[in-house]
């Protein structure tokens, strides 16, 4: 059996993911400057990367749905569910993060200010359902269909949530609220950059382990039948 | 430690926590996986043991 | 254009068996009169004009569900779904003539409500009916297919409200924006681009939710 890293890409996945992560959390606590904001900045470098890469999963998600409609590829409905699966991972973990920075920044753990912190939530509720549903459907072809052309609503209600909370806005809360610009100074944004990459890494690395663990559910499961 | 750092610490904990569960998930994966391949391997030995019986005799 | 010819007769059989049956509507005009005055019990005193217009949408979204919750119904009850579903015109049509009989049962009940509003709270105006025609629209799209979904599941009444709310957000912050701001043909705007989009993904994707 062959260990060279070409032969094993799961394991080199994990060993970039591991050397990314350290990188970036070095980076973040002993390079990035401290700005005017104080140290409260610096969740940012994750909350922000994180997400961003639920985004990046929902859109891959997405994309294998496509795959499941349009070419009717059997693997993609696994591979949709399990990147949407770790896209609500990463999308509580947004909502955990952005409330522990919402808690120090304004002085409670929810704030409907918050454009993102709204959006992930209706996302949540959107892919909560998402669950709901393909647990509820027999498994075979139609609950590969009916999650993928699902997972496809949530691709298109991304961008128009997005303007329809900042729509909502208007009405809610006619007072000024200030945002947290992307002004980043280069070497923040540096810092940014190898914080993202890494936290996307980790993404692809979670979903290859989740992705094999589920085939090798199904191969147990075919093989018990052929031994029966 | 000032709240601050508190909450950035917070954060940062909180991500590792997620990161571990998973691990933890995984491994219960894992031994739940051994033990059943171990009884398909059972199902396959005795499978065996039969056909070597039934042409032996 | 025979694909039109399809779509008419299918409203027209959900409209003469809702007018045989009368369970439906009743149901739903019911329904939304009783949240009306529900909401006046809801408010404080000192509430002003504008959470009355707001909590009106959110009749409207539920007295949406109770209808589509029905939307299938006969057909699974008959087992004709199969039937349509192999029937040489598009599948397509199938949800295009559901939606517009889902739109004419939700304008009937709203041609009772907005007056009831009218009556119990004031101030319907020619921007907020605006915004409950497109958001109307809307609802009865993304509502259709939807319940198409839900049906194909084991917990079907369960199901359809958490699949419709997440997606009927959008239609409500258009409508109450339409209903209650000072420049209302944004959110009619929006409304109408909410409406063109879904529309077609719902239209391009029927087929798939109903067949194998």
């Amino acid at each position: 059996m062959s260990t060279s890293l070409r032969n094993n890409r799961l394991a080199a996945l994990a060993l970039l993911a591991f050397a990314l992560v350290v990188s970036s959390i070095a980076l973040v606590f002993f390079y990035a400057p401290v700005d005017a904001d104080g140290l409260n900045q610096k969740i940012f470098y994750f909350h922000v990367g994180i997400a961003l890469t639920a985004y990046a999963c929902f859109a891959w998600g997405g994309w294998k749905a496509l795959r499941v409609l349009w070419k009717r590829d059997a693997d993609a409905d696994l591979e949709s569910y399990v990147a949407i699966h770790q896209g609500v991972i990463f999308g509580a973990l947004t909502l955990v993060t952005g409330s522990i920075w919402a808690r120090y920044r304004w002085g409670h753990w929810w704030e409907w200010h918050e454009d993102q912190l709204v959006l992930f939530l209706v996302l949540f509720l959107f892919y909560a359902a998402y669950f709901m549903l393909r647990f509820s459907v027999p498994p075979g072809p139609r609950r590969a269909n009916v999650s993928a052309v699902y997972a496809l609503f949530g691709v298109a209600l991304v961008p128009v949530s997005i303007l329809a909370i900042r729509l909502s806005e208007r009405f809610i809360h006619p007072v000024a609220f200030d945002r947290h610009g992307p002004n980043m100074a280069g070497s923040q944004f540096f810092t940014f950059c190898v914080s993202w990459a890494a936290l996307l890494t980790l993404a692809a690395l979670l979903y290859h382990v989740e992705l094999a663990g589920k085939r090798i559910d199904i191969r147990m499961r075919e093989l018990r039948e052929a031994l029966r | 430690m000032t709240t601050e750092e508190k909450y950035v610490a917070a954060a940062y904990l909180v991500i590792f926590a997620v990161v571990l569960a998973y691990v933890v998930i995984i491994a219960l994966k894992l031994q739940r996986l051994e033990r059943e391949l171990a009884e398909l391997a059972e199902l396959a030995r005795d499978r065996q043991d039969e056909r070597e019986a039934v042409s032996v005799g | 254009m025979n694909y039109f010819a399809d779509v008419g007769a299918l409203a027209r059989k959900d409209l003469l068996l809702e007018l045989r049956a009368r369970d439906t509507l009743p149901a739903m005009l019911l329904f939304v009169l009783s949240t009306l005055v529900i909401f006046h019990f809801v408010l404080p005193g000192d509430s002003s004009e504008l959470a009355a217009k707001g909590l009106l949408w959110v009749a409207i979204v539920f007295t949406a569900l109770l209808g589509l919750s029905r939307a299938f119904a006969a057909e699974r009850e008959q087992g004709v779904i199969d039937g349509l579903v192999l029937a040489p015109s598009d599948r397509s049509a199938i949800w295009f003539g559901k939606a517009l009989s889902v739109l004419a049962f939700l304008g009937l009940a709203e041609l009772v409500a907005l007056p009831a509003f009218g009556l119990f709270f004031g101030g319907v105006d020619g921007p907020m009916v605006a915004g409950i025609v497109l958001a109307d629209v809307g609802i009865a799209a993304v509502g259709t297919l939807l319940a198409a979904m839900a049906a194909a599941s084991r917990a079907r009444e369960l199901l359809l409200p958490l699949l419709f709310l997440p997606l009927a957000i959008p239609i409500v912050v258009g409508g109450v924006g339409a209903s209650v701001t000072d420049d209302p043909s944004r959110y009619v705007g929006f409304l109408a681009l909410y409406d063109a989009l879904f529309a077609i993904i719902c239209w391009a994707s029927f087929e798939y939710v109903v067949t194998e």
